[in-house]
């Protein structure tokens, strides 16, 4: 049995009076691939998030690849962690996000370049080569020099794909990548994703509401309701075989 | 001259400059009016069909805004008697009227006109679609959408011209800058009654940009520009 | 009376010649106050975008007593006139600090900077927070830190939207030169006040032309800041 890539632990989180998770436990083993899915309002994007370090927790731990993510140690008593732990501990994770969120006064290359460069110190002449071949590899390599506002939105989602790839991390966070976008644009990103989940050997979570293509790739689902996981399973465990009914209402719903 | 700090001269210098308030304040009205006024004027004038008036307009707009107001306020004051024919002598306050509020209108005249251009195109259109006339069109779809969010800063000019009225000061308008600069010079200490004029001036400012800033964030919420389009 | 209409004939003529001499004489009787005004104007720039980066990074502080004291700096410049806070300065910093500046030329900049850097720390100030949420989620994502964040995305894009404003802001610094005048500098304005008391009759050819220097100075200022809200329409991602 392999040690898990990223273990939450009774992860409680609250905004204001409002409990959106009330208690997640749930292990990713490396080059797992997770779909999220679930309700709107169920608490999905905020599991990512805080994985990202975007959201603090209000209660719990997250360990990631065995080290506390929100919490460090100092003189033998466990604290709230600072910017430099976090920025230890998080460097193996990426994440794309539902609006994109290029950096807009950056040509495309320069967007995948800027964060090897400036955060992992990397060699320029090495990262533009890498980020050439990502940006080619997601279909774009003839818009190297282009800006984000001259790109549809499909285009520019797989530019943000590329753009954490280039980091090489171990943990991929896809955060609804799809639900900007125009119905024809969909697919292409989708398909990059695809891609991505049969050649590439690190963790991915999809929070995600295209339900067929979740099923599809993944190797363990997760049915989020209520700030719970009610569900989880493999793709055909939790479809075919689950008795929960507010997931079969969910899947009649959604699967059309 | 005096070159030490005095709560004794502070005291004495204090009901001296107050008797220039009320001028201070009335000149801030009335000038604040008048540019109300004349901002119609501007915006009816870059309204009109015509590339070359609209041209000329837009210069002599740019010309008042891009040229101090204290050489605008000499020009009225003491070069305009002088123009062969047409030249009356002004006085103080007249002058300060007209050189603030001809100056003043030329930014509140782009106020005006972007009130009208924030107003969704679609809002034009359904307008024309339900058959309004023009009168009606501007009187009950187009001025109640575009006249609230100018308010706020409508409102922050008005103390942008409070802060610009003791320029009128160098044409001897006798508001509160002219009577501590005269106390200055009767007593040979001047930083005690300009203090007092300072603390004048962020006494009346202050809150009122405060409010203006609650009603600002009152108007967003209730006007929210997504809101026609979603 | 025969006389008079005599001579009164060729007088549209003669008015013209007498005012176009009046321009050749008064234009570089004004030109001299040249050099004060623009360096009054340059200097004070500078000083107020020292002070807008300074005071609007500073009210962005996690420090309460700096945001509170930048505050404090801000509002009462903002607060009162400039041309209130120029006299003030003309009289209390011999007070103050026992020095004279040694020109009052100083004095105006002093007063000019100081008074539109705390206008510009707003625009500062708000053009950092206006710099979409997204932007700074993004840049963590990719592990940057704060200070990373804050150069290589969020200053970049801030600076773009601020451009348009600091070129407004400019603009009115140039209008604020003509306060030096009253404090004794020889500036555009303190020659035509000469001019003019010289020969009261030429009073509205003195200050037409005082009016038309100030806009051809202000001309570049005007075409930059139409430039800059060109730049700041396009590469920043705000909401």
């Amino acid at each position: 049995m392999t040690e898990p890539i990223v273990r939450f632990q009774d992860v409680h989180k609250s905004f204001g009076d409002f409990d959106v998770l009330k208690g997640i436990n749930l292990d990713i083993k490396p080059a797992e691939k997770v779909a999220v899915i679930g309700p709107s309002g169920s608490g999905k994007t905020t599991i990512i998030r805080m994985l990202m370090t975007l959201e603090e927790p209000s209660s719990g731990d997250i360990i990631v690849d065995g080290k506390n993510l929100w919490k460090m140690k100092k003189k033998e008593k466990m604290v709230k962690a600072n910017e430099k732990h976090l920025r230890e501990v998080r460097g193996d994770i990426g994440m794309v996000f539902q609006h994109f969120n290029l950096f807009p006064h950056m040509t495309i290359l320069e967007n995948c370049m800027t964060a090897p460069i400036h955060v992992k110190k990397e060699n320029k002449e090495e990262v533009r080569d890498r980020s050439v071949k990502m940006l080619e590899r997601v279909g774009l390599g003839d818009k190297l020099d282009s800006y984000p506002n001259q790109l549809s939105g499909g285009q520019k989602q797989r530019v943000a794909m590329a753009r954490a790839l280039v980091m090489r991390p171990k943990i991929m966070l896809f955060d609804e990548v799809t639900s900007a976008l125009d119905p024809e644009l969909v697919g292409e990103v989708l398909e990059v994703i695809r891609d991505l989940a049969k050649h590439e050997d690190m963790a991915m979570v999809l929070v995600t509401h295209e339900m067929d293509f979740a099923l599809d790739i993944a190797d363990k689902v997760l049915f989020l309701d209520e700030g719970v996981i009610a569900e989880q399973g493999t793709a055909s465990e939790v479809i075919e075989h689950s008795e929960n009914e507010r997931l079969q209402g969910f899947l009649r719903r959604f699967r059309g | 001259m005096n070159n030490n700090w005095s709560w004794e001269t502070f005291m004495d210098a204090l009901p001296f400059v107050l008797q220039g308030l009320w001028i201070t304040v009335s000149l801030t009205i009335t000038c604040y009016l008048f540019a109300l006024l004349l901002g119609f004027v501007w915006t009816f004038l870059r309204k009109v069909p015509n590339k070359f008036f609209n041209w000329v307009v837009t210069w002599v707009m740019e010309f008042i805004r891009s040229t101090p107001p204290l050489v605008q306020l000499f020009f009225l004051f003491y070069a305009w008697p002088m123009i062969p024919g047409i030249g009356v002598t002004l006085s103080p306050f007249t002058s300060a009227v007209l050189g603030l509020g001809i100056h003043f209108s030329t930014y509140i005249g782009e106020i005006y006109r972007s009130g009208i251009e924030s107003i969704d195109k679609g809002q034009w259109e359904a307008s024309k679609a339900l058959n309004f006339s023009t009168i009606d069109k501007w009187r009950k779809i187009i001025l109640p959408q575009a006249i609230p969010p100018t308010i706020p800063m409508l409102g922050n000019y008005f103390i942008i011209m409070f802060k610009e009225v003791p320029l009128a000061s160098t044409i001897t308008v006798a508001g509160i800058m002219l009577m501590a600069n005269s106390y200055g010079a009767q007593n040979w200490s001047y930083l005690e009654p300009l203090t007092i004029v300072g603390i004048i001036f962020l006494v009346l400012s202050y809150p009122s940009a405060v409010l203006i800033k609650k009603l600002e964030v009152k108007m967003n919420a209730r006007f929210d520009k997504n809101a026609a389009i979603k | 009376m025969f006389n008079l209409e005599f001579y009164s004939e060729p007088k549209p003529k003669l008015e013209g010649v007498i005012i176009m001499n009046a321009i050749i004489e008064i234009f570089p009787q004004l030109a001299r106050g040249l050099h004060v005004t623009i360096t009054v104007l340059l200097a004070s720039a500078i000083l107020a975008y020292l002070m807008a980066f300074i005071a609007g990074l500073c009210r962005l502080s996690g420090n309460i007593i700096i945001r509170k004291f930048t505050g404090f700096y801000v509002e009462v410049f903002r607060g009162t006139s400039l041309i209130v806070q120029l006299f003030w300065l003309y009289y209390a910093i011999p007070m103050l600090f026992g020095i004279q500046l040694g020109s009052n030329w100083w004095t105006g900049v002093i007063a000019i900077g100081l008074n539109y850097g705390a206008y510009l720390s707003e625009v500062v100030r708000g053009s950092i927070l206006s710099v979409a949420q997204g932007q700074s989620e993004a840049a963590t994502a990719l592990n940057m830190s704060r200070f990373q964040r804050m150069r290589l995305v969020i200053f970049p894009q801030a600076v773009r939207m601020m451009l348009p404003e600091f070129g407004n802001y400019t603009i009115q610094m140039l209008k604020g030169t003509s306060l030096v005048s009253l404090i004794g500098m020889t500036d555009i304005l303190y020659y035509g006040d000469i001019l003019r008391s010289s020969n009261l009759s030429q009073a509205p050819i003195v200050y037409l032309l005082v009016l038309v220097f100030y806009f051809i100075l202000a001309l570049p200022l005007i075409w930059l800041t139409r430039k800059g809200e060109h730049i700041s329409k396009k590469g920043v991602a705000n909401g």
